[in-house]
């Protein structure tokens, strides 16, 4: 079954601008989804039309069978929204803001407060439960947010750059919450500007750019698209121009590293035999940039080339 | 999606905000009522003499309680909803399956409990002023009612249009007061020359503070119908507008 399926969605806003020019998107049941694009490419007006914040202009979107326009009320039902910026009311305590939410489901006072209670102690927030919200740490908003949109046990969870502008450590911990609770069966959509958190979470990935859908895989085939990796080799001695190796693009950073294009077909090995031969020690090596990201960047530079 | 409890949670989540801040919300009116009753009604009312057969500060007690419950269910909804709007966990509502005449119920339910809070205190405030026996209990609840049901739709209206915190305070200086006090809180429009009487009859609250003296003390200068007739009237219009908003996302959707 599909947790989402969307066809010939568009937006124009009043200012005339095209958001989103008809674009078809599904995601599985079960899923972890990425949807990716850079700013301006109408990830947050396709977030904001599924969970009902944006008016769409034409187009369906169907959560788990339901129409949002038709059958309005089951489809709001399955979704769950983290949302990008901290939009709970700032003078509440974190207990009452989750209790509330699950009020607006529809759930009885006394289920709701054993449904806090449980998601705050997922969430790490149960001794803060009393807390008035404002006064909480940057990353516990996050965490309050999230607790939030799983009160009503969604089927569908949308995060919106849940790990933007938090630490590494608070970071990582929401990745393990995150695939902890699609394990336990929600399908999660997320958005992210950190693509290495895309490519070691999500399984499937839509790229959106200037309204258009460019690019809907799994993450596995996208990958191996890439024909050339890029690495960082640290060498041992300072050097004083780059080495022409056959079939390698090599650069030089600076005296004691070089810039590296392999390709796939040559591979590491071939690599570091014609390095030697050069008397060139290396000591360590690392990717230059995600190879999602560097995906990321070809497509978006291929999908802004066709348009110009 | 049982409908009772999400109202009940606004409606809840309403009175628990207004409360948390009772010196801003409770207590003013306390003070600025008791200051009305012995300025105008004590002071100055002596030397006015009756109106209407009745004393002044019992003739002036019945559009004080009104313009209290007027001035505070507007401000409720009004400061309630913008803020939710400019905090944005407005979004908290709109992600949910709350239909739209829930979130309008639960909000005006909100602006309505301020004004009977505030309306049961300016009334027991009167009481150590005036000598108030109601004279129609029934007819006084029931204009209380819908008249706090009123200007809380119109608070909310206001709230939907208003993008800055200036704008939820213009409506209130410029236009609700002034027609308050216009309304004939303190004095009869039958003493006003002829084309003054004329024109104080296109202001719905003279029709509103007349029906509920009425209902307090006996007395009024326009007809009873005509007051529930126009007040209903405005209910129903504005009720419509607000879900007409709210269905389009106009001002909280883009």
């Amino acid at each position: 079954m599909k947790a989402l399926s969307i066809r010939k969605l568009t937006k124009k806003y009043n200012n005339g601008f095209e958001a989103l020019k008809g674009i078809d998107l599904d995601v599985d049941s079960g899923d972890f989804f990425a949807l990716l694009g850079p700013n301006g490419a109408g990830k947050s007006t396709t977030i904001g039309i599924i969970s009902s914040l944006v008016n769409a202009t034409s187009g369906s979107v169907t959560i788990f069978g339901h129409d949002l326009q038709k059958d309005r009320e089951r489809a709001k039902t399955c979704i769950g929204l983290v949302p990008q910026e901290i939009n709970f009311n700032q003078f509440e305590t974190v207990k009452h803001i989750v209790q509330i939410q699950a009020g607006y489901y529809g759930i009885g006072q006394k289920e709701a407060k054993q449904r806090t209670e449980r998601c705050l102690r997922q969430m790490d927030l149960w001794t803060q439960r009393d807390t008035v919200s404002r006064r909480l740490s940057g990353g516990m908003k996050r965490r309050v947010m999230i607790a939030r949109a799983m009160v009503h046990s969604p089927k569908l969870l949308i995060l919106d750059e849940p790990t933007a502008g938090v630490d590494i450590e608070i970071r990582r911990s929401m990745w393990e919450l995150m695939e902890e609770v699609n394990k336990q069966g929600t399908t999660i959509i997320l958005t992210t500007h950190y693509l290495e958190e895309a490519e070691s979470l999500c399984r499937n990935i839509a790229i959106i750019n200037n309204g258009q859908i460019v690019e809907h895989s799994d993450m596995a085939s996208l990958l191996n698209r890439l024909n050339i990796d890029h690495f960082v080799l640290d060498l041992a001695e300072p050097i004083k121009s780059a080495p022409h190796c056959t079939g390698y693009q090599i650069d030089k950073i600076s005296d004691r590293s070089l810039s590296v294009g392999v390709p796939k077909e040559q591979g590491l090995n071939k690599l570091f035999e014609m390095l030697t031969a050069h008397n060139i020690k290396v000591i360590s090596l690392k990717n230059k940039s995600n190879r999602l990201e560097q995906m990321f960047m070809d497509l978006i530079g291929s999908s802004a080339a066709e348009q110009s | 999606m049982n409908n009772s409890i999400a109202f009940w949670t606004i409606v809840t989540k309403e009175v628990r905000r207004f409360t948390r801040i009772w010196p801003q919300t409770i207590l003013p009116p306390a003070i600025t009522t008791s200051l009305y009753f012995l300025i105008f009604g004590k002071l100055i009312g002596d030397r006015i003499g009756p109106i209407g057969g009745v004393s002044y500060i019992d003739y002036i007690v019945p559009g004080v309680i009104l313009m209290s419950v007027i001035s505070h269910a507007y401000a409720n909804v009004v400061s309630s909803f913008y803020s939710t709007k400019f905090q944005r966990n407005i979004e908290e509502l709109l992600v949910s399956p709350v239909p739209n005449w829930v979130i309008l119920a639960g909000y005006v339910s909100g602006g309505v409990v301020r004004g009977i809070m505030v309306g049961g205190v300016v009334t027991i405030i009167s009481l150590m002023f005036a000598d108030i026996s109601i004279a129609h209990f029934g007819i006084s609840a029931v204009v209380f009612i819908l008249t706090a049901t009123l200007f809380s739709l119109a608070g909310f209206i206001n709230a939907v249009f208003a993008d800055s915190f200036d704008d939820i305070a213009i409506i209130p200086s410029f236009v609700l007061t002034p027609l308050s006090y216009l309304g004939g809180v303190f004095y009869s429009v039958a003493m006003l020359p002829e084309i003054w009487q004329k024109i104080s009859l296109v202001n719905p609250i003279l029709y509103m503070i007349n029906a509920f003296r009425y209902g307090l003390i006996g007395v009024t200068d326009v007809d009873i119908k005509l007051a529930f007739l126009i007040t209903g009237c405005f209910i129903v219009v504005l009720s419509l507008f607000s879900l007409y908003l709210l269905k389009k996302g106009i001002g909280i959707k883009t």
